[in-house]
């Protein structure tokens, strides 16, 4: 292939590095309003008394809004494909605050100095409520999170919020219990994964204006615009034409700006006021005011034969969404639709559990959305099998994972049909040296060394859901532009599909120009997230683009007074196969624009999938753990990945690395902790560690490209499987150093040494009573 | 949001106390890092960077460090280098970054007295003074002990000897405050140990360091002068880590550093 | 309050209040360029040099640069392009709203570090942090760039 397959630098890559004035906060007109949000100190309180006389005098002050101020309907902030899968259970302020930050007034100003100046005039009173702080004691706390009757739900996922429970949900099949019974031999634990921070370097930033005919137009740093506007228009309570959104340059998202989080303040400023507003929330407010990663505590059986067939897998699950439901149920099913697939050879699975409403700031949308929880406590849970069976890890995944051509246990009509998960692992043995390395080697000076390996899927778009389209245009230039609603942010999609197009119609990217997102232009496009843009909106482009051939191909031929089958189109010209007839590109798009009868060449393309083809990873760590300090330094991560064919290895290659290091976060450095109050202390980068280039070791990324037969060009995703792996594998690795199994995240070097040391004592009281009965029976 | 009325830049440090003094808010301003983080109404800022203050000078007797100097600046200081193993570059090398490094200076970190600090730990293990504008020229030791009063911290001086020294620390991640940091030195058996980031700032063993210059080194020996310093300070818990666990490892980076320091022949 | 600053090479006056930050004035003066990644003077983002010295614009107020040299990203064009195409050529510029400030300190690095080890460049960009690229493609890009013994 001549596109597909190359590493083409991102066709915005000069521009965005050397610092062009192409993001939202670059592109606000001087004169916007500033926005600041006035929040709840307390975790859990009602707004008695809400006095903003004194604020609203303040000069330069324009507008002050309370939830006196906002429309009564309750909506939904979840980025997802209407009708939505999450409680209608936000209004965009409320009487009732139900966490730390949450929004109590919006203040608009000419600058951020007046704005300030006015929060700090605004005097309430609240009445405060005993909070609810722990998940695990959530269900049945005297306190209810949400008391209020119109919540509203597309469908019935078993909320019960009188006791704080979002969804109930459970997923079986066989019977569980008895193949446990049946099995030779059981283990269990129970895994907590803590909340994570997106940290996306971008902070979540909107501005809005009204243009020329009255509508609202949005520039936000959003993976979302198609919901943004959808949203908007229900929480505003202006029809959805009304609105545009547009989505330029974004500095990362990661799933964060997968929610609607800042553009209804703005919004209901300037429908307020008439002027354009813009809100840039700082570092603090992007930590403790926006969304995290669900935080659960997952409790896994495991059952395996005595040949170590893995025959029965039970998770029970209890994950934190915190004050708002958004993207709970969906994150909490996707634990086990991500993890339970992996292994086919089981009699029984279930997959079970509830997400509970707390009085912190929401679970959202993280990369990996359920999936990292679930492989952490699944993958763990398999290292614990496989040495109570003295198994090889490796073996005993290679024994017992799906392979392509094999149909899932939890979906027995679906067919696996592309995987090289098990070259991956091969291979992945081989770059770490795992048999001359597993278990673990001492070193001097108090070190030893361990590996550890876990494995992963993940999805590629949501099945039955997603929808995308393209639209792809010849211009009288002989250039083509390609409009997308997928939204890039970073990672290089907009050129990947423009390298799609571009294959297929045997062109160079340069001659692509690319426009996204803009919802009044744009085809439509859930957007970016669920790891769809490459699989739906990839074959979307694919479609347009062959489209767009064939429609140039008939023109040709009909130009040149030939039939279609006498022509043949090199991306140049259009020229007979046997003759010597023929026509530029450029002449044929000139000749398109002018004249009668002649249509200019568009080719559209739709797609939505039935099914959601995995990606897989197999993930490998070796730590060095110092047996005195309980430090643990990563040397080297090996991750051999199968995403389908590769559509551009520099951007796959960097995908991999950028989310192995987010998972090392995940495994080693990043908390997100609370005071017991529920005021978060970890949001700064100063408290909240994300991991700095000394803290990663040696990363090693492969390939072992399948094939999908229903992606274009043969690919699946890549971006967010790259996440789940870190945390099993390393815990693994520090498990077969040091004899310590940790099951609550991150993996510190207090709780290794500390449990070292426990370990220790454990065993020397042992020692001695032994000896002591000993000395008993000899007497 | 913090915020200055007025910002000034004088010339001579009286200058620069009398303006200072002058009212309750006033304030010298150092590398601003944290004055950024709070919410102080400050009526005038004092900025000494016209004084000239961002210097390292060997003198006959001591190495004299103005206040402006910034961590970075101690970092590539080959006269740093030269002395005390080199403690001091290695010790400040370690926080956060080298445009952090670049702002921070060595005068306010000191003056600040910050339990995290790496610089004050290998300070106090080194034959440190300062000289406060007007409370005049003292150990840091004493500094460190001694009541807050405004004032201006303008040089630190260290004493120029033989004498080896050795830092130990352990940070969460790289570019992380440190858990715990350990500074030791060694000048004709006169053994200093110091403890950093307990949180609490960092303070001498005093038991431990007599015992330890009694001599006789050995494994054990070690072993035992790690475990005074574990019971002889003190250890609080905080987001980094719990109090428990700094005692244990307190005894770790204390036996390292002595090693460290043995092996400087 | 008046200041008179290079910036770029050019000599510029500024209105600035006393506690204005560098990072604040040099965005509304159109240096677009740097960026505010975090409120603890721990991203980066916002790295300037001050008389050719990288420093974090974020922390510095701008009534104390009275007379000094600044440089941005604007001011050092073609030097930040020539990197920019190495870092794009690797897929690592990404998001690349760290890019900027990562740039201005690698073109510091050059010139303040002689025939540096891989350890030493890894620790001398240690203060930028980035959450795309988990740092292994802007190493490669960094490496390519320095050339020679690296490579």
């Amino acid at each position: 292939m001549n596109t597909v397959g190359k590493s083409l630098p991102k066709i915005d890559a000069i521009a965005i590095a050397t610092g062009k004035p192409v993001y939202t906060d670059d592109l606000v007109m001087n004169n916007a309003l500033v926005v600041k949000i006035l929040r709840s100190p307390h975790a859990f309180a009602e707004i008695k008394t809400i006095d903003t006389i004194e604020a609203q005098e303040l000069k330069g002050v324009e507008c002050i809004l309370t939830y006196l101020d906002v429309p009564k309907v309750r909506f939904t902030v979840a980025g997802q494909s209407y009708p939505e899968p999450s409680p209608y259970d936000r209004l965009i302020l409320d009487k009732m605050v139900r966490y730390v930050g949450d929004a109590v007034a919006i203040v608009a100003a000419v600058d951020e100095q007046t704005a300030v100046k006015a929060m700090s005039l605004i005097n309430i009173q609240y009445e405060v409520f005993e909070p609810v702080l722990n998940f695990e004691t959530a269900q049945g706390h005297r306190s209810i999170v949400h008391p209020e009757d119109d919540i509203y739900s597309h469908f019935d996922f078993g909320m019960n919020k009188e006791m704080n429970i979002v969804t109930s949900h459970k997923v079986e099949v066989g019977d569980v219990e008895q193949e446990l019974q049946n099995c030779h031999v059981v283990v269990e634990e129970t895994y907590y994964t803590q909340a994570q921070a997106q940290a996306m370097m971008e902070t979540y930033r909107a501005f809005n204006y009204l243009d020329h005919t009255g509508r609202l137009v949005i520039v936000s740093s959003t993976q979302i615009p198609f919901h943004v506007r959808r949203i908007l228009s229900r929480a505003l309570q202006i029809p959805i034409s009304k609105i545009r959104v547009i989505k330029p340059r974004i500095g990362g998202g990661f799933g964060g700006k997968q929610t609607l989080v800042v553009e209804m303040y703005t919004a209901i400023v300037t429908l307020k006021t008439g002027k354009p507003a813009k809100i840039v929330y700082d570092r603090k407010e992007t930590f403790s005011c926006t969304t995290s990663r669900h935080a659960m505590r997952l409790k896994v059986r495991l059952g395996a034969d005595k040949e170590g067939f893995i025959r029965a897998v039970d998770i029970e699950g209890l994950s934190d969404t915190g004050a708002y439901g958004e993207h709970g149920p969906t994150t909490f099913a996707v634990v086990g639709d991500k993890t339970l697939p992996l292994y086919n050879k089981t009699k029984a699975v279930r997959f079970m559990g509830k997400v509970v409403y707390t009085n912190k700031m929401p679970g959202g949308a993280l990369r990996g959305y359920g999936a990292t929880q679930g492989t952490f406590a699944l993958e763990s849970a398999v290292n614990k099998l496989a040495e109570k069976l003295n198994i090889d890890p490796a073996e005993i995944r290679l024994k017992n994972l799906i392979q392509e051509g094999e149909t899932y246990s939890i979906n027995v009509n679906t067919i696996l049909r592309s995987s090289s998960l098990y070259r991956c692992i091969e291979k992945g043995r081989k770059l770490i040296s795992w048999d001359e390395k597993y278990p673990s080697r001492e070193l001097a000076n108090h070190k030893v060394r361990g590996v550890g390996m876990a494995v992963t899927m993940q999805g590629s778009g949501i099945a039955n859901i997603d929808n995308a389209s393209a639209e792809i245009r010849l211009q009288d230039d002989g250039y083509f532009s390609l409009l997308l609603g997928s939204t890039d942010m970073g990672t290089g999609s907009d050129t990947i599909l423009a390298q799609m197009a571009a294959e297929v119609l045997d062109i160079s990217v340069e001659n692509i120009i690319v426009n996204a997102a803009d919802t009044d232009v744009s085809p439509y496009d859930p957007g970016s997230y669920a790891s769809s843009t490459t699989y739906v909106t990839g074959m979307a482009v694919v479609r347009a683009a062959e489209e767009l051939k064939g429609k140039i191909l008939r023109q040709g031929a009909k130009i040149l007074e030939v039939s279609p089958e006498e022509v043949e189109f090199n991306g140049k010209e259009i020229r007979m196969i046997d003759g010597n007839k023929s026509i530029s590109l450029k002449r044929l798009a000139e000749l398109s624009f002018i004249g009668v009868g002649n249509l200019p060449l568009v080719g559209n393309g739709t797609f939505g999938s039935p099914i959601s083809p995995p990606p897989f990873i197999a993930g490998f760590a070796e730590v060095e753990v110092d047996r005195e300090t309980g430090k643990i330094d990563l040397i080297d991560y090996i991750a051999v990945v199968d995403c389908g064919t590769i559509i551009n290895p520099n951007l796959a290659k960097i995908q991999v690395e950028g989310g192995i290091v987010q998972g090392i976060g995940m495994a080693m450095y990043e908390d997100v902790i609370y005071d017991d109050k529920g005021h978060m202390q970890t949001n700064s980068f100063m408290q909240y560690k994300i991991p700095s280039r000394k803290d990663i070791g040696r990363l090693q990324v492969a390939f072992e490209p399948s094939f999908e037969p229903t992606g274009p060009f043969g690919a699946k995703s890549i971006g967010e499987v790259v996440i789940n792996t870190p945390a099993p594998a390393i815990a693994h690795a520090v498990y077969n150093a040091v004899g310590v199994r940790v099951t609550k995240l991150p993996i510190t070097s207090e709780k290794v040494l500390m449990e070292m040391l426990n370990l220790k004592e454990k065993s020397m009281q042992l020692l001695n009573r032994k000896e002591w009965r000993g000395k008993e029976c000899n007497k | 949001m913090f915020t200055i009325d007025n910002l000034v830049q004088p010339e001579t440090l009286e200058e620069a106390y009398k303006i200072l003094t002058e009212k309750r808010n006033n304030t010298i301003l150092g590398g601003c890092a944290y004055l950024r983080l709070g919410s102080q109404r400050i009526g005038t800022a004092v900025d000494l960077s016209k004084m000239n203050l961002n210097f390292i000078k060997e003198q006959d007797e001591y190495i004299a460090l103005g206040c402006m100097t910034t961590f970075r600046d101690v970092e590539i200081s080959p006269v740093l280098h030269e002395y005390f193993g080199g403690v001091l570059p290695k010790a400040v090398s370690n926080v956060v970054g080298v445009q952090f490094r670049n702002i921070v200076t060595v005068g306010a970190s000191v003056y600040a007295r910050y339990g995290f600090s790496d610089l004050i730990t290998p300070l106090l293990a080194l034959d440190t003074e300062v000289q406060l504008y007007r409370g005049g020229r003292m150990s840091l030791e004493m500094f460190l002990n001694k009541p807050l009063e405004k004032d201006i911290l303008a040089t630190v001086f260290i004493k120029k000897s033989a004498k080896k020294a050795a830092y130990q620390h352990l940070r969460k991640s790289a570019s992380d405050y440190p858990i715990l940091n350990v500074a030791v030195s060694n000048l004709d058996n006169q053994w200093i140990i110091a403890v950093g980031a307990r949180p609490q700032r960092a303070a001498i063993s005093r038991h431990a360091s007599e015992e330890l210059s009694k001599g006789n080194m050995t494994n054990e020996k070690i072993d035992h002068i790690a475990s005074l310093v574990a019971e002889e300070l003190s250890y609080g818990t905080n987001m980094r880590g719990n109090a428990e666990y700094r005692k244990a490892i307190s005894k770790v980076l204390v036996k390292r550093a002595i090693s460290e320091v043995l092996q400087w022949k | 309050m008046e200041i008179g600053v290079i910036i770029n090479n050019e000599e510029v006056t500024l209105q600035v209040s006393a506690d204005e930050f560098l990072a604040d004035t040099l965005r509304t003066y159109g240096m677009l360029g740097i960026r505010k990644g975090c409120d603890t003077t721990s991203c980066g983002l916002c790295t300037v040099w001050l008389d050719g010295k990288p420093t974090l614009s974020c922390s510095i107020l701008s009534a104390r640069v009275q007379g000094r040299k600044i440089t941005t990203i604007e001011g050092v064009e073609k030097e930040a392009a020539e990197f920019a195409h190495i870092l794009a050529a690797e897929g690592a510029d990404q998001c690349g709203f760290c890019s900027p400030g990562f740039i201005m300190t690698v073109l510091a690095m050059k010139s303040e570090l002689k025939n540096p080890t891989e350890e030493e460049i890894v620790h001398y960009l240690t203060g930028n942090l980035c959450r795309c690229t988990g740092y292994a493609g802007q190493l490669r890009a960094v490496k390519k760039y320095l050339g020679g013994s690296l490579l």
